[in-house]
C-alpha cells in the first residue's frame, strides 16, 4: 500500500500494476490528461510533473519524467499536474506568462515546460538565463524555437504574490507528515510485486528473499525496460525511501556520496572541488532526469556510455558495495567487468561512492562530446587528470566512456604521459599511445574513426587549457 | 459579450466607443487562441478524448525487412492472448487496399512484398495497448528476402525511379557552360528530417448507424481521410465525418501520413462495431511513416570574373522511398527553388525521382524547396572563396533584377523583388561588415575555436503547385446573441490559422474576437477541402472566411439601407457597433433586428486563387501567386578538435506583407528557423546495412533543444511593405519560407571551416553538419592547406 497526495487530494493504492508509470495513473486510471505523452522514454519531457518532498520543515519541489518514473516512488509525497495549476479562471503565473508571450503553439509540449518553469519558480526565487535553460532543457518544443518560452520564464517573476501552494504549504507539510513512510511499503498485482524498503536491513532482506529482484533507484534507466523495451518485472525494490542511501558527506579527505542520492544533489556536493564535474552533471541528461536519477544507477547499470563513470574513475574513486553487514570497497575501475557486467555479487548493492577530495588530486579535466550539447547521450567522454610537478608528469589517471564495452583508463596513454616532460611532442606521443588503448565501433552517434579522432584530439585540448588558461577552449562557454 | 452590457450603454457612449479601434482585429498581435487552454491542460487533443468502455487500443506489427515477399502471415496466435478481439491482415479490409494520396504504393497492409524496413503487415485490436502489442508480436511472419536498393546515388545510377524525371530548361546551358570563364561543379548529400511533431500520428474513430464512421483524426487534409476511409471502407464519402480540433504538430508530416492510422481504425471499428484508436509509439511512429526528402545533387556552374553565373546544370534527385506519396509535387519544389533568389544564366534543371526501399518520404514544411534551396547558397559560396571575395558580395552581385534578370527557370516574371533592399538593411543592422573584421582578429588569436559568419537570403514562393488545391471554403453562423461560429476547411496544427482566421473575421464585423467562436474542422460543415499545407492555409481559408463574412455584411446592409431608409455609405459597422446614419447600435442588437426581420445570418464562402498556372509538357508557367522573402545573418563558433559548435547570434529580417499578427509571425519564423537549423545541424537520420532507421526516438534522433537556440536570436519583421497581390489583408504566407533561413547557419559553419584556408577554400559539407563531419571538413582543409604549404 501507498499513500500519496495527488494536489491535496489523499490517495492510498494497494494493487495497481507496479509496472504502471506516473504518466500512465494520471492519464488512464485518474483521467487527467492534461500531462502528455510525447515519447514514454524521457527525452521530451511533455510529461514533465512536479514532485513535493518533505524535506525539514519545507517542501522541496522537482521536476520529474512521469514516463520513466514508477508509480511506488508517489509514496509519501505530493503530485502535482499541470491541472492544479489554475485556480478557478486564474491562471498561476508560469502559464499566465507562457499566454502572455505567445509561448505555444500547438501547445502539445506546453504542459511539460509549464510544470519545468513551475518548479523552476519554486526553487530558485529570480533565475537567471543560465538557470532557465537547465530547467528547460529536457523539455523539447518542436514549434516556436524557445525564445518566447525563456521570456515567459523570466518574466513570471515579475509577479511576486505567494501562489497557493505557497499559501497552503503548513496544511500540505501537515498532510505530507502523515503520510511518511515509517515501514516498508509493498504493492502487488497479480504476480508482479513492489517494495518499498527503508533501511538497510530491509533492503538486504529483499535481496536475498527474491533474488531476481531489480532494485530501482531513481528508474530513469530501468524504467526503460517497461516502456520501451515492454520487458514487464516481475519484482521491483524501490531504494528512494533508504536515508541511509541518500546521505552525503564532506570530510577532509573524500566526498562521500549514498548510492540513492539524486544528481542534482551530487553536483551540489561535487561541483565547488571539481567545475568540470560539475559541468558534466550539468549536461547530463535533463534536470527532471538527474532529479530523480542517481549515481549508484549510472554505476549499477554498468553501460559503456554512462557519463560519471569515466569521470569518478579518472578522479579514483571507490565504490562501496554491501550485502547484509558486510561491505567491501573496491576501485570503481573495478566494478566494471565486461559489457554490463559487473562485480556486484548476487545480494549485494552500491551503497556509496567515495570521491578522493580536490586539494591533492590535480587538474581534473573532463569533456563530453556529443551531436547536441544538450540531453545527448556522450559519443566520446574524455576525462584527464594529471599531475604535473617542475614540467613533469608525476602521475596520469585518464579514462573515457563510449570507447570501449566499458568505462575505461587509457592505460597506454598514461604510461607514455608518466614521467614525461610536460609539452606538445610528450602529448604528439600519449596521442599515439591512446590509439592502442581503444577500438570503439561505429553507431548512430559517431564512427569509429571520429570517435578515436576525438580522444586524441581532446588531448591537445587538455593540454592548452592548462598551459594557456586564459584562452577560450570549449564552445560550451558561450551562453 | 452579452447583449446586456449594450443595452446599458448609451447613445454618447455608444459613439465614444464607435470612434475608437477595434483591439482585436486584423494586425493586432491577438494570442493563440487556444493558449489558455493548452497552458492549464485543457486542450484536448485526440488521445485526451474521454474513451468508451468498449474502446478498443490497436498496435500495428510491421515488418522487419527492407524489401522481401511475405510467404506467411499467421495470427492465429494473437488470439491466445487474453483481451484481443481482432488481428486484421490486408484481406481484411473491406475496401480499396491502397491509400496511395494520388498514385498507388501505399498499401494500408501489405498484401505481398514488403517495401521498407516498419512498413505495416497487420494490425490487432484489444482492451488496451500494450495487450495488443503483445498479441501482435504473436504472429507469425515468414519472409522472403529480396534485394533491397537502400543508397539514394544506386538508385539514380540504375534509374529506379517512383515516377519519371521532368526538368526546366532556360537557354542553352550547356553552351554557356562551354564559353564560361570560370567554373565549379560538385555533388552534395543533403540530409532527410523527421517531423518529430510532439503528438504523434493518432486517430480514434466511432462507428455511425449509417454504417459510416465519425472519424477524430490528427490530420493536415480531413478531406483526404475521408475519401481514403470510405474507399478502404468501401461506403460513400458522405457516411464518413472527419472531425479535427487540433493537432499537437504536423508540419507536412500529417498531410498525407495520418491517413494510414485512421484507415486502420476505421477497419477495425467496421469489423467489429466498436469504437477505435490507434496511436503509434514515438518508434514506430518514426520507422513507420515518411520524412523530408534527402536529397543527392550534383551541380555544375559557369561564372565571369565578377562571380557573376552565367550558366547552371543541376541534378536534383531525391530519395523518395518507397512510393510516390506527394514526391512528384515534392521534387518539383526543388526544382523551382534551385534559383533561390538568384538569376542562373542559361540554366538545366532536372529532378529525379528515385526510388529506396526506405519509408515513403513525404511532405515537410518546405516541400522539398529547402533542398533545391540550399544549392545556389553552396555554389556561391564556392565562387566567392575561389575569387577571393566575400560571400555576401557574390550573393548580391547574382540576385534577380535589372534588365533581362528577373524571369526564374521556369519562365515566372520575379516581380515586387524585396530581396536586395532587404538584404542592405540587414547587413547594416546585422553590423555584418564590422564583425567580419572582428571575426577575422577573433580566429587569428584563437587556437582551437573559430568563428564563421554569413548572411543568405531566402525567395519562396507561394501557391500549391499542383493548381486545382489552391481553393478553399468556410462557414459563418451568427446567432441573434451576436456571437459568431466560424469553421473553415484550415487546420489547426499550432501555426495560429484559426486565430488569424478569426481575426480576419472580427476584422470583417468589427467585433471582438472574443465574439468568435471556432469549432472544430470538419468535412460536415465545409467539405472538399486541400490540405493546409504549402504555408496556404490563411491565404485561402482567411480569404474564404472573409467572402463569407462579406456577404452576411452585404445582407445586413441591404437589410439596414431598406429598414431605416438609408443610403449604402450611411452604415460603418465600427468597434462593436453598427452606425447607421445618426443612429448607433450594439452590434448584437443589431443582429437581433436583422433575425426579427427574417435576414439569413448564416453563408459560406469560396476562395480560389488567380493567376496561376504551369504547364509542365513544356515546363513553364506562373506556379506561384507571389514570393515571400527574407533574410538572415547567423554567426556560430566550431571547435576545431571536436567539430562541436554554437549559433552566437542570428539577425532575421523577414518579409510577411501586411502582417496579420505579428506575434504569431515572429513565432512561426522563430520557429522555423530554429527547426531549420536543426535540419542542417544535429538531426540526423542514419539507417543500418538492413534499411532499418537506427535513429528511431529522441534518444538517438536530436532536434534542436533550447541551448541550440542562438544565444542572441533579433527578429524583425520588414515594415510597410504589403503584398502587391490581392491576398487577405495583403498579408504573405509564413510558414514555410523562414525555414530556409536557417541555412544561414550552415554556411557559416562553412564559413568558420573555409577561415582556416584563408578564405580559399569552400569545404565540402554534406548535411545535416554534425560535429563529426564538421571536424572531417576542418580536416580536410588543414590537410589542405599544408599541401599547399609544402608545395
Ligand atoms: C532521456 C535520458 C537521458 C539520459 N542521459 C544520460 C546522460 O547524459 N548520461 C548518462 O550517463 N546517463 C544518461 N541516462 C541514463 C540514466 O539516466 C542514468 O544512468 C541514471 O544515472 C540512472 O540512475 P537511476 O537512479 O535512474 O537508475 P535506475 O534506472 O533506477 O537503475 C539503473 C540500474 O542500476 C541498478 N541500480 C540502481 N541503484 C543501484 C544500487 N544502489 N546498487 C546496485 N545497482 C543499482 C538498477 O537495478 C538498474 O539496473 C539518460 C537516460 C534517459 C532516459
Ligand atoms: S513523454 Fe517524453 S519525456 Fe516523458
Ligand atoms: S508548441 Fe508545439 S511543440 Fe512546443
Amino acid at each position: 500500500m501507498i499513500s500519496f497526495l495527488v494536489d491535496k487530494e489523499l490517495r492510498v493504492e494497494q494493487h495497481p500494476d507496479p509496472n504502471m508509470t506516473v504518466l500512465n495513473y494520471l492519464r488512464q486510471q485518474l483521467g487527467k490528461t492534461g500531462t502528455k505523452e510525447g515519447c514514454a522514454s524521457g527525452d521530451c519531457g511533455a510529461c514533465t510533473v512536479v514532485l513535493g518532498e518533505l524535506d525539514g520543515d519545507q517542501i522541496r519541489y522537482k521536476s520529474i519524467n512521469a514516463c520513466l518514473t514508477f508509480i511506488s516512488t508517489l509514496n509519501g509525497k505530493q503530485l502535482i499536474t499541470v491541472e492544479d495549476l489554475k485556480q478557478g479562471d486564474q491562471l498561476h503565473p508560469a502559464q499566465q506568462a507562457m499566454v502572455d508571450n505567445h509561448a505555444s503553439q500547438c501547445g502539445f509540449c506546453t504542459p511539460g515546460i509549464v510544470m519545468s518553469m513551475f518548479a523552476l519558480g519554486k526553487n530558485i526565487g529570480q533565475p537567471d538565463k543560465e538557470e532557465i535553460n537547465e530547467a528547460l532543457a529536457g523539455n523539447l518544443c518542436r514549434c516556436t524555437g524557445y525564445r518566447p518560452i525563456i521570456e515567459a520564464a523570466e518574466k513570471m517573476y515579475a509577479v511576486t504574490t505567494p501562489d497557493r501552494f505557497a499559501i497552503e504549504q503548513q496544511q500540505t507539510i501537515a498532510q505530507l507528515r502523515k503520510i511518511q513512510p515509517q515501514q516498508q511499503a509493498e504493492l502487488s498485482n497479480g504476480h508482479k510485486k513492489s517494495f518499498n524498503p527503508t533501511t538497510l536491513t530491509e533492503l538486504s532482506t529483499l535481496l536475498e528473499q527474491y533474488p531476481d529482484a531489480r532494485m530501482v533507484a531513481g528508474g530513469t534507466d530501468l524504467a526503460l525496460e517497461v516502456t520501451q523495451f515492454h520487458r514487464p518485472i516481475d519484482t521491483l525494490i524501490y531504494i528512494g525511501e533508504i536515508a541511509a542511501l541518500k546521505q552525503i558527506e564532506l570530510s577532509e579527505t573524500a566526498i562521500t556520496i549514498g548510492a540513492a542520492a539524486s544528481l542534482t544533489d551530487c553536483y551540489d556536493a561535487l561541483n565547488h572541488d571539481y567545475p568540470d564535474l560539475g559541468a558534466l552533471l550539468h549536461r547530463f541528461a535533463s534536470l527532471q532526469i538527474r532529479n530523480q536519477g542517481t549515481l549508484g544507477g549510472n554505476i549499477g547499470n554498468a553501460s559503456p556510455i554512462g557519463d560519471s563513470p569515466p569521470a569518478l574513475i579518472a578522479l579514483n574513486a571507490k565504490v562501496v558495495l554491501r550485502k547484509q553487514n558486510q561491505s567491501r570497497t573496491l576501485d570503481l575501475q573495478d566494478y566494471f567487468l565486461d559489457y554490463k557486467r559487473t562485480a556486484q555479487q548476487p545480494g549485494e548493492f552500491i551503497e556509496k561512492v567515495i570521491v578522493p577530495r580536490a586539494s591533492d588530486n590535480g587538474e581534473f579535466r573532463c569533456y563530453k562530446i556529443s551531436k547536441r550539447l544538450d540531453d545527448d547521450i556522450s559519443a566520446v567522454l574524455g576525462c584527464f587528470n594529471l599531475q604535473i610537478h617542475q614540467g613533469i608528469v608525476e602521475s596520469a589517471r585518464i579514462a573515457f566512456g563510449g570507447m570501449a564495452a566499458i568505462p575505461k583508463r587509457a592505460t597506454a596513454c598514461e604510461q607514455a604521459l608518466t614521467g614525461a616532460p610536460w609539452n606538445m611532442a610528450t602529448i604528439e606521443t600519449a596521442k599515439q599511445a591512446l590509439l592502442q588503448d581503444f577500438s570503439p565501433i561505429s553507431d548512430f552517434r559517431a564512427s569509429q574513426a571520429y570517435r578515436t579522432q576525438v580522444a586524441t584530439n581532446l588531448l591537445t585540448r587538455y593540454f592548452i587549457e592548462l598551459e594557456t588558461p586564459d584562452v577560450t577552449t570549449r564552445v560550451t562557454a558561450y551562453v | 459579450m452579452s447583449n446586456h452590457t449594450h443595452k446599458s450603454n448609451s447613445h454618447a457612449e455608444m459613439m465614444a466607443l464607435a470612434k475608437q479601434d477595434l483591439t482585436t482585429g486584423v494586425g493586432r498581435s491577438v494570442k493563440h487562441e487556444s493558449a489558455a487552454k493548452q497552458v492549464s491542460g485543457e486542450a484536448i487533443y485526440i488521445d485526451d478524448r474521454l474513451e468508451f468502455p468498449n474502446q478498443l487500443h490497436v498496435y500495428i506489427r510491421t515488418s522487419d525487412q527492407a524489401h522481401a515477399r511475405v510467404t506467411r502471415i499467421d495470427t492465429s496466435p494473437c488470439y491466445e492472448v487474453p483481451g484481443v478481439t481482432i488481428a486484421i491482415t490486408a484481406k481484411d479490409i473491406p475496401g480499396l487496399v491502397d491509400i496511395g494520396p494520388l498514385k498507388p504504393g501505399d498499401p494500408l497492409l501489405v498484401e505481398d512484398i514488403v517495401e521498407f524496413f516498419g512498413q505495416p503487415l497487420l494490425a490487432v485490436a484489444a482492451s488496451d495497448h500494450e495487450t495488443a502489442r503483445q498479441a501482435a508480436m504473436a504472429a507469425i511472419i515468414e519472409y522472403e528476402p529480396l534485394e533491397p536498393v537502400l543508397c539514394v546515388e544506386q538508385a539514380l545510377q540504375t534509374e529506379h525511379f517512383v515516377s519519371d524525371p521532368h526538368t526546366h530548361q532556360r537557354g542553352d546551358s550547356s553552351a554557356a557552360l562551354a564559353k564560361a570563364k570560370h567554373k565549379v561543379s560538385g555533388s552534395v548529400h543533403i540530409g532527410g528530417q523527421e517531423h518529430f511533431y510532439l503528438e504523434t500520428q493518432i486517430s480514434s474513430v466511432v462507428p455511425t448507424e449509417d454504417g459510416g464512421m465519425i472519424v477524430y483524426s490528427s490530420t493536415q487534409n480531413p478531406t483526404e481521410v475521408q475519401k481514403l476511409v470510405a474507399e478502404v471502407l468501401a461506403i460513400p464519402f458522405n457516411k464518413v465525418q472527419i472531425d479535427m480540433r487540433r493537432m499537437g504538430g504536423g508540419f507536412g508530416g500529417k498531410e498525407t501520413q495520418a491517413a494510414g492510422p485512421a484507415c486502420i481504425a476505421a477497419v477495425i471499428a467496421k469489423l467489429t462495431g466498436r469504437p477505435t484508436k490507434v496511436r503509434l509509439p514515438r518508434m514506430e511512429d518514426m520507422m513507420m511513416t515518411g520524412k523530408r526528402h534527402p536529397f543527392f545533387n550534383q551541380y555544375t556552374v559557369g561564372y565571369d570574373d565578377s562571380g557573376m553565373i552565367t550558366g547552371c546544370e543541376m541534378k536534383l534527385a531525391g530519395n523518395c522511398g518507397n512510393s510516390p506519396d506527394l514526391s512528384d509535387s515534392i521534387i518539383d519544389r526543388a526544382m523551382f527553388h534551385s534559383d533561390n533568389g538568384y538569376y542562373l544564366g542559361d540554366a538545366t534543371i532536372t529532378g529525379y525521382r528515385c526510388k529506396t526501399n526506405t519509408a515513403s518520404n513525404t511532405a515537410y514544411r518546405g516541400f522539398g524547396g529547402p533542398q533545391g534551396l540550399i544549392m545556389p547558397e553552396i555554389i556561391l559560396d564556392e565562387i566567392a572563396r575561389n575569387l577571393g571575395k566575400d560571400p555576401l558580395e557574390i550573393r548580391k552581385l547574382n540576385l534577380y533584377g535589372g534588365e533581362g534578370r528577373d524571369t526564374t527557370h521556369y519562365y515566372q516574371k520575379v516581380e515586387d523583388n524585396v530581396l536586395p533592399e532587404l538584404l542592405d538593411d540587414l547587413e547594416q543592422s546585422s553590423d555584418y561588415q564590422q564583425r567580419r573584421q572582428d571575426i577575422k582578429a577573433y580566429n587569428a588569436s584563437s587556437p582551437i575555436l573559430k568563428k564563421g559568419l554569413a548572411l543568405t537570403p531566402v525567395k519562396f514562393g507561394i501557391s500549391f503547385t499542383a493548381s486545382f488545391l489552391n481553393q478553399a471554403g468556410a462557414l459563418i453562423h451568427i446567432y441573434t446573441d451576436g456571437s459568431i461560429h466560424l469553421n473553415h476547411g484550415g487546420t489547426e496544427m499550432g501555426q495560429g490559422l484559426n486565430t488569424k482566421v478569426a481575426q480576419i473575421v472580427a476584422e470583417e464585423f468589427q467585433v471582438d474576437f472574443a465574439t468568435i467562436q471556432i469549432t472544430a474542422t470538419n468535412t460536415e460543415k465545409v467539405p472538399n477541402t486541400s490540405p493546409t499545407a504549402a504555408s496556404s492555409g490563411t491565404d485561402l481559408n482567411g480569404k474564404a472566411a472573409q467572402n463569407a463574412a462579406r456577404t452576411i455584411k452585404q445582407r445586413l446592409i441591404d437589410f439596414a439601407i431598406h429598414h431605416f431608409s438609408v443610403s449604402e455609405e450611411d452604415i460603418e459597422f465600427r468597434n462593436n457597433h453598427v452606425l447607421i446614419r445618426d443612429q448607433i447600435m450594439a452590434f448584437a442588437d443589431f443582429i437581433q433586428l436583422a433575425y426579427v426581420n427574417q435576414i439569413s445570418l448564416s453563408s459560406t464562402g469560396f476562395y480560389r486563387t488567380p493567376k496561376i498556372y504551369y504547364d509542365r509538357n513544356t515546363a513553364r508557367g506562373r506556379p506561384f501567386y507571389y514570393f515571400a522573402y527574407g533574410a538572415a545573418c547567423s554567426e556560430v563558433v566550431i571547435d576545431t578538435l571536436t567539430g562541436e559548435y554554437k549559433i552566437l547570434r542570428v539577425d532575421i529580417l523577414h518579409d510577411v506583407g501586411a502582417s496579420l499578427n505579428p506575434a504569431i509571425d515572429i513565432g512561426q519564423i522563430e520557429g522555423a528557423f530554429v527547426q531549420g537549423a536543426g535540419w542542417l545541424t544535429t538531426e540526423e537520420l542514419v539507417w543500418n546495412d538492413q534499411g532499418r532507421l537506427m535513429t528511431s526516438g529522441p534518444a538517438s534522433y536530436k532536434i534542436p533543444a533550447i541551448t541550440d537556440m542562438p544565444i542572441d536570436f533579433r527578429v524583425r519583421l520588414v515594415e510597410n511593405r504589403k503584398n502587391k497581390e490581392d491576398t487577405v489583408f495583403n498579408s504573405k504566407a509564413v510558414g514555410e519560407p523562414p525555414f530556409m533561413l536557417g541555412i544561414s547557419v550552415y554556411c557559416a559553419i562553412k564559413d568558420a571551416i573555409s577561415s582556416l584556408s584563408d578564405y580559399r577554400i569552400s569545404p565540402a559539407l554534406d548535411t545535416p553538419a554534425t560535429p563529426e563531419r564538421v571536424l572531417w571538413a576542418v580536416q580536410a582543409i588543414q590537410q589542405n592547406s599544408v599541401k599547399q604549404s609544402a608545395n
